[in-house]
């Protein structure tokens, strides 16, 4: 199997899924001869044409708004917000608009439409290009919200969001596009949106998480192996609607748990994890219920000590499963 | 008075029906009102004063295969596309049966996919962007469709609306949007909306042609859309229209609109009523007689009376179907 990195995994499964369907095309700003400001559709330009690899005018809410009305004629559009952090304008669309359509014609309107974004913080973007924007939309039922972590649920899964009959916002960790490297399988395959998966089997303590935090987890794991601490890692993938069976199992499992995002942590994804397991799990734990977030101020900061300070890191969770597998 | 309507292809008949739409559209409108005033439906948001320009502009497209996307105050345009009166009715009573949205949504919340109608929302002017992305959608499929859509003056300061216009102009794509001005968003008049003197106006930072019309006037109305829709399956790209009319009504039965105009103004605006003025060119013409006039109003009276029957009987949806189509939903 061919290891490639995280956005490879990106490019690949968007070539491989416009090769297999007519009705996919990819629209957004520096989509085209760029191949994107990332180099997520490299490529695609020189092999699709500017038909179905459209450089659209800088208006995020025309990115998506034109990107719904064209789901809605029977196409299955990706639309690509450059940064995560941009997608505010659009919020409207995708609250209102694509997340409502089949509820509010009561399933006579479809929208299948992707939504790619980067985001996250580590490569000096500032307050503006470091977001993590999930929770915004992680209570808007009618979306769904894939963030992976590894190039394999990536290909799997962003294949599996452009053949969703329903809107998808596929969150990729703009830091994992060129750090993260995995064996992806070269055919086709898809992995199920709304199941989550366990990286790491073990008994002391649970650490559930998305994205980019998984290997800052695996990481710390290791090192906490040496130790004799046996960690056991839940990665959501998709993190609404929440896999919730797969939450509360993996709380059950160690009855310790640390629950950890990037995003800031009042109000974060995590805090609804939390919430499931407090509802299904109270005789089940042996320790409270700890989070690990940014804090809670607005965004990361540009300078670097500043930025490494707000960031998660694989020394941050070593410290944290450590302090839960003695409590 | 001059036959004005020869001359754009219609016969006698042709115009007689489209007034026919037009009257059966302010009488539905009527009867909402007397509904909602008699306790039987909570809501009207009502078209009156908008008939003539959309019922001509819906002559002016193919109902076999356009996309349209009306907005709130187009009965008079969704009529004259294909809805009955029994399912406008339907979805004015809010029931199971409503093909817009089966009572989830407000009245006048259009949405029927066998009619290539697009579902729309309350925060306004989203729609347009969606009917950019059919027309690029059709486009890149290679099937000459037109996409209409229509939105108030007051939505024309939206940023859906700017970006939207943007996008069909830079991809030449075959859109028609129809603004709606009938001088008040809410309560808020004209002059404090826009500073420019027509909406239509906007057309040229769009690289796209532009043109108001008299929307009283329902073949002012067809011209104009009839243009746009050639000039789009010509390749020639979008056009912004603009019909001038009248909000004859307040803007729902919840608002009262003496708060902020006059009953003078609103009388002297009735004067210019295009199912009136309409109505009286073709009496001049000899072509709506009394008796034929007498004719049509009983035919009407007695859909809407059935509309209005057959829907208060109508069930409201279950209960337990507040949680189906969230999503796909599969055996």
């Amino acid at each position: 199997m061919a290891v490639i990195s995280y956005i490879e995994a990106v490019t690949q499964a968007l070539k491989e899924e416009m090769e297999r369907d007519e009705d996919v095309f990819v629209m957004g700003e520096d989509v085209g001869k760029r191949g994107g400001v990332f180099q997520a559709t490299k490529g695609l330009y020189e092999e699709f044409g500017e038909k179905r690899v459209i450089d659209t005018p800088l208006a995020e809410s025309a990115i998506v708004g034109v990107g719904i009305g064209a789901a809605m004629y029977g196409l299955r559009p990706v639309a690509e917000m450059q940064f995560s952090d941009f997608m505010l304008p659009a919020a409207n669309q995708i609250i209102s608009e694509a997340a409502k359509t089949r509820y509010r014609s009561n399933n006579d309107w479809t929208v299948p439409l992707t939504i790619r974004a980067p985001y996250g913080g580590g490569v000096h973007g500032g307050l503006y290009h470091s977001q993590s924007m999930e929770a915004i939309f992680a209570n808007v039922p009618g979306l769904k919200i894939v963030m992976p972590s590894t190039p394999y649920d990536v290909k799997g899964l962003l294949k599996a969001s452009i053949r969703s009959n329903d809107p998808v916002i596929f969150f990729e960790h703009k830091r994992a596009y060129r750090l993260i490297k995995g064996e992806v399988p070269e055919g086709d395959y898809t992995l199920p949106i709304g199941k989550a998966d366990i990286k790491r089997e073990g008994n002391d303590v649970t650490v559930i998480s998305y994205g980019l935090a998984v290997h800052f987890a695996l990481q710390a794991a290791e090192k906490l192996a040496e130790s004799g601490i046996s960690t056991h890692i839940l990665d959501l993938r998709t993190v609404y609607p929440l896999d919730r069976e797969a939450v509360v199992n993996a709380a059950k499992k160690t009855g310790k748990v640390l629950l950890v995002t990037e995003d800031n942590k009042e109000g974060s994804v995590m805090s609804e994890v939390a919430a499931t397991i407090a509802e299904n799990c109270l005789f089940d734990l042996d320790a409270p219920i700890r989070r690990l977030a940014a804090p809670d101020a607005p965004s990361m900061p540009y300078a670097a000590p500043l930025e490494k300070q707000f960031l998660l890191s694989s020394e941050k969770l070593e410290q944290a499963i450590r302090d839960l597998a003695e409590y | 008075m001059q036959n004005r309507h020869h001359a754009l292809g219609f016969s006698d008949q042709d115009v007689l029906n489209m007034y026919e739409i037009m009257l059966e559209t302010r009488r539905f409108d009527e009867r909402l009102w007397l509904l909602n005033r008699s306790g039987k439906i909570p809501f009207v948001v009502s078209g009156q004063g908008q008939e003539a320009a959309q019922v001509g502009a819906a002559f002016a497209l193919n109902k076999e295969k356009d996309y349209v996307a009306p907005y709130y105050r187009d009965y008079g345009f969704v009529l004259a596309w294909g809805m009955t009166l029994r399912e406008m009715m339907l979805n004015n009573f809010a029931k199971a049966e409503d093909p817009n949205s089966a009572g989830r949504q407000m009245p006048g919340h259009f949405s029927y996919r066998k009619l290539r109608m697009l579902t729309h929302s309350s925060p306004v002017t989203t729609q347009n962007p969606h009917a950019v992305g059919v027309a690029l959608a059709a486009k890149l499929k290679g099937d000459d469709i037109v996409s209409f859509v229509t939105f108030g003056e007051g939505s024309s300061n939206q940023g859906d609306f700017h970006e939207a216009c943007n996008f069909a102009g830079v991809h030449k794509l075959p859109v028609i949007f129809l603004c709606e001005n009938n001088h008040y968003a809410i309560s808020v008049g004209l002059k404090h909306q826009l500073s420019c003197e027509h909406v239509s106006d906007r057309a040229k930072g769009y690289g796209m042609f532009g043109k108001t019309f008299d929307g009283n006037d329902p073949l002012a109305a067809y011209a104009a859309v009839k243009e746009a829709a050639d000039r789009a399956h010509r390749g020639e790209g979008p056009s912004l229209l603009e019909a001038n009319f009248y909000r004859l009504t307040p803007h729902t039965s919840d608002d009262n609109d003496m708060t902020y105009r006059t009953k003078a103004e609103v009388d002297e605006a009735k004067k210019h009523d295009g199912v009136l003025t309409f109505a009286a060119y073709l009496r001049e013409l000899n072509i709506l007689t009394a008796d034929k006039e007498k004719e049509m109003e009983e035919r009407i009276k007695k859909e809407i009376d059935d509309a209005t029957d057959y829907a208060e009987k109508a069930p409201f949806a279950d209960q337990d179907s507040v949680l189906r189509y969230v999503y796909e939903e599969r055996d």
